[in-house]
């Protein structure tokens, strides 16, 4: 089974695939319709909260905190987990992670794996690796049930098969589980899944999973779930296998105490999800005996030496941003070419390769801020994403015939004339000249050249007035205001 | 496509050395603030009763069924609850008093010897499991296990599909911080948060209850 | 008191009629205006765009035209917020303190229009007559950084005769954003769809905000689809008086 990667080396640009996208009405009114509720329901929530900022506050501490002293709560968390019987790995890299967990599940001997959604594991692109070494992996969510049956790429993080409506999934589920009389109500579908993947819970005995926080304090690990399908995973095998970015990393027990309340209601608009597990390397008779985690590196620990990039890490993976994302709303995940989407995705893809890859990600934004505004750890995305911008810009200088040559040439001339209100008055008179030819006779311009064609795509521009207001302003009052 | 990987086995002790190189130097010098005093809600304001009627009301939301009653009329209450549900072959954790256990219903209990616990199709097998909880929050409705010997081992709550739960009125919390202030003393103890029975909007946003886990929830509050 | 007025480079050759009204209004509430000539451009569009190493000489230029005025009144808030979330942040990267100085003395006197009314004049009712269907779009600048709130509408409710209809998801992004207006003009004319849908379904006549870029964004649209509906910045209204039924765009 061969899956279309979301891979930001091969992506398209952002402006190229959203407009692809843009064409899909199916898509969009899928994700119109599903980030309406979500937000109206978080909405809600926060309303009721009376101390919903003071959590924000609180959240967005403890994840600092745990990042500043990342190196001595990973060691505390290792420590802690191998003393309740637990195994550590290190990965460097994606392709160090997938050598070790393809070692541990032939050290366990596991042909089949039943599977968590995890982000994680979908960034190092686990599952074709895998599949390659002979391995069969069982996608377990819901969601993931529905792309992996359908050889489709997740477009939110939270609810990956978003975009996709219950005709279309009765009609996967029909074919592909073998149940041609099957209705497209969600119940149906629901418990059709049910059944096809009970079967695998009982049978299966080794699991990958995620992690949605790791406790240092205590060496324990959280998984934030709906459908029940992570009990499932996380209790009936043997041997688990946890594969976690480093940056999971918080300091005490009790910080979920302020996380599992933001969470949930950012995520999916309750005051609580179904299931919440919360376990400590291996207990007897209960669980896995064999169990492992594998910590990822692959570019966070970058991340981590600014102040202005290491907010991107604070990250909880809640997707409250992409819920209330204009732009993530028109175009749906896919147009980010990468498995993390929407505003977070656009400052952790291109980050996390060192901003070589995903260049167009970063202005893939009006900069509205309503990311900012619901981020349940207060993690400010604009400000990051137009410091991204910067790092852009100086990282493409001198690269000649670049579409970044032409701006920068148009935006070194704009800063020139800035510099002198006599060049800025100079630049006002020549523009109402260069622009004559092209006013209508409406006395608007409805075509323009160039980068400029772009506004004139889709809207008509009015032409310059005849006078601008500093024109106005010096034959009102003569020429009294002398420039200083 | 991924060529096949070369399993070179052993510990990975020098991607840890490395990668810890790379935190530390990134992180040499800098320097934390001090944190300004948490200003979130931790102690709840309601009052017993109302704590435990906000309870069954967000028990209610999630469609489970709440009965009440005092801790003498207990095992009645539960019998009465399970023949009301045609519910006759129960699982239960071994740490059970036997005065709960009414004798109009059939009882198995799971093993503390962890060599002769019940398999998993034995256990899915019954109409359903009965236990006791650690904690309970009012404010979302949820239930803490922490797996002990009223609890039962996680498989034993997660494989029948009814699951009916006991709380006694001086478990339920109101708040969250309240919640964890109660589970610090055992934390390293495995914790499942049970808040309704399991669901999916993966469908459109429609919620659908029941994927897997128990689909029927019926909670006791004792007391 | 003595206003000092930053028109801002777009408004100054776009929308002089904005800057008229600034003068007209707050002259007909007994202010002197004043207007330094040396003025141009906030950096807004050069740092936003990654080219901060531009924005920060103009910064510079922004504060030292302005260092000495009483109060400084800008009809766009996303002007407003390019200064007051920003300029802190030049200064502290270029290691200015000089510059950290002149700004957080300045900061505290520079206001977006409606704050200068509600906030520092301490004034709703304007005098402002204006017998129209007007509809209000929260520009998302004064809406997240300046957290304007109502201000904008408990002003826009004092204008007599308006006929103020709310616009469905009015704190929602028109899609203008700058550069992305062309950068990803696909995407930002789709924004901009939902937007007008919401503006035309209210019937007003009018949709107004507090930043003409996001007005230029919408009627460049209304024109292209042959809609009657025009934009209007919000202090074009409120100049309006019972003689005159505002300046047409």
């Amino acid at each position: 089974m061969s899956l279309i990667t979301l891979d930001p080396r091969k992506a398209e640009p952002f402006p190229i695939a959203a407009a692809e996208l843009l064409q899909d009405t199916q898509l969009r009114r899928n994700v119109a319709h599903a980030t309406d509720v979500i937000q109206r329901k978080r909405a809600a929530l926060v309303a009721e909260k009376a101390d919903w900022q003071a959590l924000r506050s609180a959240g967005a501490a403890t994840r600092r905190e745990a990042l500043l002293h990342l190196d001595s709560y990973l060691e505390q968390f290792e420590k802690q987990i191998t003393a309740a019987g637990g195994h550590v790995h290190w990965a460097s890299d994606g392709d160090e992670a997938r050598r070790i967990v393809i070692g541990l599940l032939r050290d366990a001997q596991a042909k089949d794996v039943i599977k968590i959604k995890s982000m994680t594991t979908a960034e190092i692109d686990l599952n074709p690796a895998l599949e390659a070494d002979g391995v069969h992996v069982f996608e377990t969510d819901l969601a993931e049930l529905i792309l992996q049956l359908g050889a489709d790429q997740p477009s939110h993080i939270i609810a990956p098969a978003l975009h996709k409506n219950r005709h279309q999934v009765r009609e996967l589920f029909a074919r592909e589980m073998h149940l041609p009389d099957l209705t497209d109500d969600p119940p149906a579908l629901t418990d059709a899944a049910r059944r096809y993947l009970r079967e695998k819970f009982l049978k299966v005995d080794a699991a990958i999973c995620g992690a949605n926080f790791l406790v240092a304090e205590t060496g324990s690990i959280c998984i934030v779930e709906s459908e029940g399908n992570g009990r499932m995973c996380l209790t009936l095998p043997d041997t688990l296998i946890s594969i976690a970015g480093i940056e999971k990393v918080i300091p005490r027990f009790s910080d979920l105490e302020v996380l599992l309340q933001t969470l949930p209601r950012a995520a999916t608009g309750e005051r609580m999800n179904p299931y919440n597990s919360v376990w400590t390397g291996v207990t007897p008779g209960d669980g896995p005996q064999n169990l492992h985690v594998v910590l990822l590196d692959n570019g966070r620990s970058e991340l981590l030496a600014e102040d202005m990039t290491r907010q991107t890490l604070q990250c909880i993976r809640c997707a409250a941003c992409l819920n209330a994302c204009p732009v993530y709303r028109q175009t749906g995940g896919h147009a980010y070419g990468s498995v993390y989407s929407g505003p977070i995705g656009a400052i952790l893809t291109p980050q996390l390769h060192r901003m070589e890859y995903a260049q167009s990600l970063p202005y893939a934004s009006s900069l509205c801020g309503a990311c900012y505004e619901v981020c349940p750890v207060k993690i400010n995305i604009p400000e990051v994403l137009v410091y991204l911008r910067s790092r852009i810009v100086e990282k493409n200088k001198g690269k000649l015939g670049s579409i970044f040559n032409q701006e920068r040439i148009g935006m070194k001339m704009m800063a020139r004339i800035f510099l002198s209100h006599d060049r800025f008055e100079n630049a006002q008179r020549v523009a109402r000249v260069l622009e004559k030819p092209f006013v209508g006779r409406d006395g608007w311009v409805h075509k323009l050249p160039g980068l400029a064609g772009q506004w004139t795509a889709g809207r008509d521009l009015q032409a310059l007035p005849a006078q601008t207001f500093r024109e106005w302003w010096r034959s009102r009052n003569g020429r009294e205001e002398r420039p200083r | 496509m991924v060529a096949k990987p070369q399993w070179a086995g052993g510990k990975t002790t020098v991607s840890k050395e490395e990668v810890f190189a790379r935190v530390r130097a990134a992180l040499r010098g800098k320097k934390s603030s001090t944190p300004a005093p948490e200003t979130y809600t931790r102690n709840g304001s309601l009052g017993a009763e109302e704590r435990l009627r906000l309870l069954e009301e967000r028990l209610h939301e999630y469609d489970a069924r709440v009965f009440r009653c005092s801790e003498g009329d207990l095992s009645k209450q539960i019998a009465k609850v399970l023949v009301s549900n045609g519910k006759s072959r129960m699982v239960h954790p071994s740490g059970l008093p036997a005065q709960w256990l009414d004798a109009q219903i059939s009882w198995t209990s799971d093993s503390e010897d962890t060599t002769e616990q019940l398999s998993f199709a034995q256990i899915e097998a019954f109409d359903g499991v009965l236990t006791g909880a650690t904690v309970a929050v009012a404010e979302s409705g949820s239930i803490v296990l922490q797996h002990g010997p009223k609890e039962g081992r996680r498989a034993l709550t997660l494989l029948p599909d009814y699951h009916l739960c006991l709380i006694f009125g001086n478990q339920v919390v109101e708040t969250l911080p309240e919640c964890f202030d109660r589970l610090r003393p055992s934390a390293t103890r495995p914790t499942t948060f049970i808040s309704g029975p399991s669901a999916t909007a993966d469908i459109e946003m429609t919620r659908i209850k029941g994927v897997h886990g128990p689909r029927y929830l019926d909670v006791i509050i004792v007391g | 008191m003595r206003i000092s007025l930053f028109i801002t480079c777009y408004n100054d050759t776009l929308f002089p009629g904005t800057g008229k009204a600034v003068v007209s209004l707050l002259e007909r509430l007994g202010h002197i205006i004043d207007f330094p000539l040396e003025q141009t451009c906030c950096g807004q569009m050069h740092f936003n765009t990654g080219y901060r190493r531009e924005a920060y000489p103009l910064a510079k230029r922004f504060v030292a035209s302005f260092q000495d005025a009483e109060a400084v009144c800008i009809p766009s808030s996303s002007c407003v917020a390019m200064i007051r979330d920003y300029y802190p942040e030049i200064a502290r990267e270029n290691g200015d303190q000089q510059f950290a100085t002149d700004v957080s003395s300045l900061l505290p006197r520079v206001f977006e229009l409606t704050e200068l009314l509600t906030d520092r004049l301490r004034l709703e009712d304007v005098g402002a007559s204006f017998p129209h269907r007007v509809t209000y779009h929260a520009s998302c600048h004064g809406l997240r950084s300046l957290h304007l709130g109502d201000k904008p509408l408990r002003l826009l409710r004092k204008v007599r005769g308006i006929d103020l209809v709310e616009l469905e998801n009015s704190d929602r992004c028109c899609g203008f954003g700058g550069t992305f207006a062309v950068k990803n003009a696909a995407v930002s004319t789709a924004m901009l769809d939902e937007k007008l849908g919401a503006v035309l379904s209210t019937n007003a006549e009018v949709c107004t905000a507090c930043d003409n870029s996001c007005l230029m964004h919408i009627q460049g649209r209304l024109h292209r689809e042959n809609s009657p509906v025009r934009t209007m910045h919000i202090v074009e209204i409120l100049a309006s008086e019972i003689e005159s039924s505002g300046a047409a765009r």
